[in-house]
């Protein structure tokens, strides 16, 4: 296993879009990060059951979606463009539905190229379906076993990159956020996920190998995500979602540490850390993500990207055309923007403009900034285990966000200032992984099990 | 009273500790239960949703008011039954099949109980017939349901269509909520009401049964 010592980007001025040490080639003649920003489009179905009693249904969707997608393409000249297949669960659970769904993408995609020379990817991501047996059996029931088989029979259907939206710890997470319990999600960040991105990376990455596919990357969403959907309900504090956001860097780290090469999920905010420790290509959604969900991170989301998304939207139809096929041509156009900068020599103001727009506005913008990600990135190197890297990650962007603060940089109500000195002050009285887990693990017993996690 | 306003404000300050001394305090003092449910609980918790409702506290700060209260209901609860005192209502409430996802049930789910529901979580992945049988065998007279996907919302129909077809439609009403479902989509199905956030689901229920 790759143990992360140094940053591939040492300075946030010396990462950019567009542009990766690591460029990932794929699918039909697609190459990711080698200087041009790629259009990444995600769709889902409108409200319709799915099972293979209605497979062709299902089929005839997808066919729709995919030409229009590709179609729009054509017309707009894109440069090259990535799919992604998100699994719903019944997808990975019947394997056949998932499988046809990869198989029938990667043909359409197969005409366009050999029609039009379009060059295109396809990532599958393959849902997470542990955690539908409560407590959830992380490696040893059958969920896992689905999993695994849906990720080596999506990469022989066509599948070019392997993702997964991976859920450990994620069930002691959801009860932390709601009770704001910081040793709560230092355990489930720090010692929870780490261990299950191990497990679960490890044979991602070998069957990705034995299938001659790119085992792309992982996100936090259903850890960091899930706490900046509650903040921006105004649910919990906005800033205990920008230091879990920093914290959940160390676990999606894993999935490269253990042999994944990018380009990491688009929902993957803590992407920009992972550029700079690791030097691979990320995905990044922003503005043209508002199909899916509110943002305070726009602009700034696309300061560093290789890919730029729409996170996903459904099928339904719009004025001008389905709602995927309109999603494409408004990514398609974001990045026009993006690589004319590159270009025409204005890719660092471009930039600049893309952090300063959002950068000071909001506490969660702030945390994925270039700047405050290099910090996160050098923090998580200079600590030996997933734990203290976990902890200290918290730690300096707490550290971070009370400078910007004491510069008037960035204004955080009184609710707010107290929510950070506790997060601060929690987060220091745990300096080991053992003490952490004897005393806060009985608390979460009836949700977790421990074994699941090799502990 | 001072020891029910005393009650109140320790819900409100989600002083558990205080809530069931206090409430056993109360007792020995002979004030009744539903006066202690219905003029120190639930007038505190009412004080702590209005307060998340205008931004002034998050989930965390409510929670530690519901767990206060949820203390003292528990030295209620056996009272409460002895005395034949029936709560506001009685909600089943549960994610679709098919569908895992349970944070805004959850906090709907506390939402009511603060407010004096007797709250029955079915839990997620839940089938229509599962929650056929948690509503006959609880009496219950609320179905809550919740659905994050558009391809699980779709249950949601195939439930309210198995308790028709079971006869029990009539007796109990259906709210439903979740980020794609919106308030057509429930009219379409036959729902008896759509509530956008946790806070206005517990207007909802009790503006159904007439409360």
């Amino acid at each position: 296993m790759k143990k992360y010592t140094s940053l591939v980007y040492k300075t946030a001025r010396e990462m950019e879009f567009g542009k990766a040490l690591y460029p990932v080639n794929c699918g039909f003649s697609l190459t990711i990060g080698n200087g041009k920003v790629l259009p990444e489009i995600n769709y889902t179905l409108p409200p319709m059951p799915v099972s293979m009693d209605n497979i062709e249904e299902i089929l005839k969707q997808y066919d729709s979606i995919i030409n229009g997608i590709l179609k729009r393409a054509v017309v707009l000249d894109v440069p090259g463009i990535l799919l992604e297949f998100e699994h719903l669960p019944p997808m990975t659970d019947v394997l056949e539905i998932g499988v046809k769904i990869t198989k029938r993408t990667k043909e359409i995609m197969k005409n366009f190229h050999e029609k039009y020379d379009l060059k295109s990817g396809l990532r599958v991501t393959i849902c997470d379906t542990r955690d539908e047996k409560r407590p959830p059996k992380m490696r040893s029931g059958e969920a896992i076993k689905r999993i695994f088989d849906s990720f080596r029979e999506n990469a022989l259907a066509g599948a070019d990159l392997l993702s997964i939206e991976s859920i450990g710890g994620k069930e002691v997470n959801d009860r932390a956020l709601m009770e704001g319990s910081i040793p709560g999600l230092l355990f489930s960040l720090g010692v929870l996920a780490p261990r299950d991105m191990h497990f679960l990376w490890k044979e991602i990455t070998r069957i990705a190998k034995e299938t001659d596919v790119v085992p792309a990357g992982d996100s936090a969403c259903g850890l960091a995500n899930t706490a900046m959907m509650l903040a921006d309900r105004n649910y919990i504090p906005e800033v205990l979602a920008a230091v879990v956001r920093a914290m959940s860097s160390v676990r999606s780290l894993v999935a490269f540490e253990e042999g994944a090469v990018g380009p990491s999920k688009d929902c993957a905010y803590e992407g920009p850390v992972m550029k700079a420790v690791t030097g691979y290509t990320i995905s990044m959604e922003g503005k043209s993500a508002a199909c899916a969900h509110l943002s305070h991170l726009g602009n700034i989301a696309a300061a560093v990207c290789d890919l730029w998304s729409n996170e996903s939207v459904q099928n339904v139809k719009l004025l001008a055309d389905f709602a995927p096929t309109v999603f494409t041509e408004i990514l398609a156009y974001d990045c026009r923007i993006m690589n004319q900068s590159i270009e025409g020599g204005t890719k660092d103001l471009l930039k600049e403009i893309f952090v300063k727009s959002d950068e000071l506005k909001n506490v969660q913008a702030f945390v994925i900034s270039p700047e405050f990600s290099v910090e996160i990135a050098k923090t998580i190197v200079q600590e030996e285990d997933d734990f203290l890297r976990t902890r200290a990650t918290g730690l300096k962007a707490c550290d971070l966000i009370r400078k910007a603060v004491d510069r008037g940089d960035i204004i955080l109500n009184k609710r707010e200032l107290s929510w950070l000195r506790k997060i601060e002050s929690e987060l220091a009285k745990y300096d080991s992984e053992e003490a952490l887990t004897s005393e806060v693990a009985p608390l979460y017993g009836e949700l977790t099990l421990l074994e699941e996690y090799g502990i | 009273m001072a020891i029910l306003e005393e009650l109140k404000e320790n819900v409100i300050d989600g002083n558990e500790g205080k809530v069931i001394e206090g409430t056993r305090r109360a007792l020995e003092e002979g004030v009744g239960v539903e006066e202690i449910l219905n003029k120190g609980f639930i007038p505190g918790m009412e004080v702590v949703g209005n307060k998340f409702q205008a931004n002034e506290i998050y989930v965390p700060e409510m929670l530690i008011s519901a767990r206060a209260m949820k203390a003292g209901m528990r030295i209620l609860e056996p009272l409460l039954t002895k005395a034949g005192i029936e709560p506001m209502g009685r909600v089943v409430i549960g994610t679709v099949k098919g569908d895992l996802h349970d944070i805004g049930k959850n906090l709907v789910a506390m939402m009511l109980e603060g407010a004096g529901f007797e709250v029955i979580d079915a839990g997620v992945d839940i089938t229509a017939q599962k929650f056929m049988d948690l509503t006959k065998e609880n009496k219950a007279n609320v179905l809550g349901l919740s659905a994050l996907l558009t391809t699980t919302m779709v249950e949601m129909k195939n439930v309210i269509n198995t308790f028709k077809e079971n006869g029990l439609r009539e007796d109990v009403k259906i709210i439903v909520g979740g980020a794609p479902v919106n308030a057509d989509y429930a009219k379409e199905i036959g729902a008896d009401g759509y509530s956008s956030d946790a806070a206005s689901a517990v207007g909802l229920a009790k503006n159904l049964l007439g409360k």
